[in-house]
């Protein structure tokens, strides 16, 4: 039997859990639970979805996860990866974008379904330290898997764009 | 996976992790021709990015370093599911661990294109961009497979493969249409591997069973989006595909180049010196 109260007590456990390359960000914000089912029996199963095939962190965060649901009081813990439907970056939430933005990395711009394939990104890339549009890519690939690595022309600060799929 | 050693978990707790499809098929299909498929699916993720690999700390460029890793990384990603889901199928105690550092290259499963040695930075990118345009259309159909695990896999394989696809089509095209020298490498690499492209497409008894049952890709009916896409991206490069009629094969019977060799004696090194070591 569902548990309304269990899966809140759920939810704010997860919203504890970061990941660790971007620790800015809470698990919950970054949009990778996709579905907590809790019962007031001390079970309780969250499907979290990774945000690349081989990023590193994806054992961590599972590990973490259930080390934060058991600290909540859950007795019988099920970590379900869910790789389908896939993480997509328009799942990040607007606190999410937020908090991405106040940590000097420019959250993904524009929607990933309007992504075309062989063209640079469709939309501008605003940058987190001054606002100017006026910025260009450096590399596709930065720091993480999720990351590319932008410029800023106006203030001239390199900066790390979260990529947009 | 969960290291147990790195759980501050009480000692005995079994990893929670589990992605349910895993180990399980369409009802009625062979277990086995699904455990031969994954593994020929997953030894290509595997061999390829272990080759994009051997380019950390020596790219031409740093931002080329870290975007090849990057290649190389949800390579290995997808690698794990698919050979985790070879081993659960299979269910001879074997995990995807041992499938990929305990097997010997004769049971290597993995067309000869991805082993091909890193070469030159032309050599790579070219070899990136015939293995892409294949891989997108592929991972697009295979993510319809009725087998879920590979479906779920394709479904995330398949952005990915754009944005690999993005990178190498842009390097190939500023190779090709750069300098005098650029372009020479750049054609002398698709010289040399544009032969191995065929072996994408082939296709067996096996596939046919399962290309019948909805769960592998008819690799033949990609070939006309592999043509067509290739040929614009060598427009732009101002590159011309080799006329010749050569078409190694025989990476789907464990017959590898030697370069394969070479390969595994560094990636298995670890494994073979101290088996069972754990980080």
């Amino acid at each position: 039997m569902r548990d309304a109260t269990a899966e809140q007590r759920a939810w704010e456990a997860l919203e504890t859990v970061f990941d660790p390359e971007i620790p800015q960000l809470s698990i919950v914000d970054l949009g990778i639970v996709r579905a907590v089912e809790a019962g007031g029996d001390g079970t309780v199963r969250a499907d979290l979805s990774p945000t690349y095939s081989g990023c590193p962190a994806v054992s961590v965060i599972e590990l973490d996860a259930e080390v934060a649901l058991r600290a909540a009081g859950f007795a019988s813990v099920t970590i379900k990866r869910a790789l389908s439907p896939a993480w997509t970056t328009d799942w990040i939430t607007d606190r999410g974008r937020q908090k991405l933005l106040e940590a000097g990395i420019a959250p993904p711009a524009g929607e990933a379904s309007k992504m075309a394939l062989l063209d640079p990104e469709v939309s501008s890339v605003t940058c987190p330290h001054c606002g100017s549009e006026n910025t260009e890519q450096v590399s596709e690939f930065g720091s993480t898997a999720c990351k590319a690595l932008h410029r800023c022309r106006d203030c001239l600060e390199p900066f790390d764009y979260f990529k947009c799929i | 996976m969960i290291d147990p050693q790195a759980s501050p978990l009480p000692a005995g707790t079994d990893p929670a992790v589990t992605l349910g499809t895993i180990g399980t098929t369409v009802p009625g299909v062979d277990a086995a021709d699904v455990v031969a498929y994954a593994l020929r699916l997953g030894d290509d993720s595997l061999i390829l990015g272990q080759r994009l690999s051997e380019w950390c700390a020596k790219s031409p460029e740093m931002e080329l370093d870290i975007a090849l890793m990057n290649l190389s990384l949800d390579l290995f990603g997808r690698a794990r599911t698919l050979l985790s889901h070879a081993a659960a199928l299979e269910n001879e105690g074997r995990d995807e661990d041992s499938i990929a550092f305990l097997r010997d290259i004769g049971d290597f499963r993995n067309v000869l294109l991805v082993e091909q040695p890193n070469g030159d930075f032309a050599e790579t990118i070219v070899r990136q961009v015939l293995f892409d345009c294949f891989d997108l259309p592929f991972q697009e159909a295979l993510a319809a497979s009725a087998d879920e695990t590979l479906a779920a896999v394709a479904a995330k394989a398949v952005k990915e493969s754009a944005y690999h696809l993005r990178f190498s089509a842009n390097w190939l095209i500023r190779l090709g249409d750069g300098t005098e020298e650029s372009h020479r490498r750049a054609q002398a690499a698709l010289d040399a591997l544009a032969p191995y492209a065929h072996e994408l497409f082939e296709t067996d008894a096996l596939e046919d069973r399962l290309i019948k049952a909805g769960v592998a890709v008819d690799r033949a009916a990609l070939r006309p989006r592999f043509d067509e896409r290739l040929a614009a991206i060598l427009k732009e490069a101002t590159l011309t595909l080799p006329g010749t009629e050569w078409r190694p094969t025989g990476g789907r019977r464990g017959e590898h180049s030697e370069a394969l060799g070479f390969l595994l004696a560094e990636m298995q090194w670890m494994q073979r010196a101290y088996p069972d070591s754990e980080w």
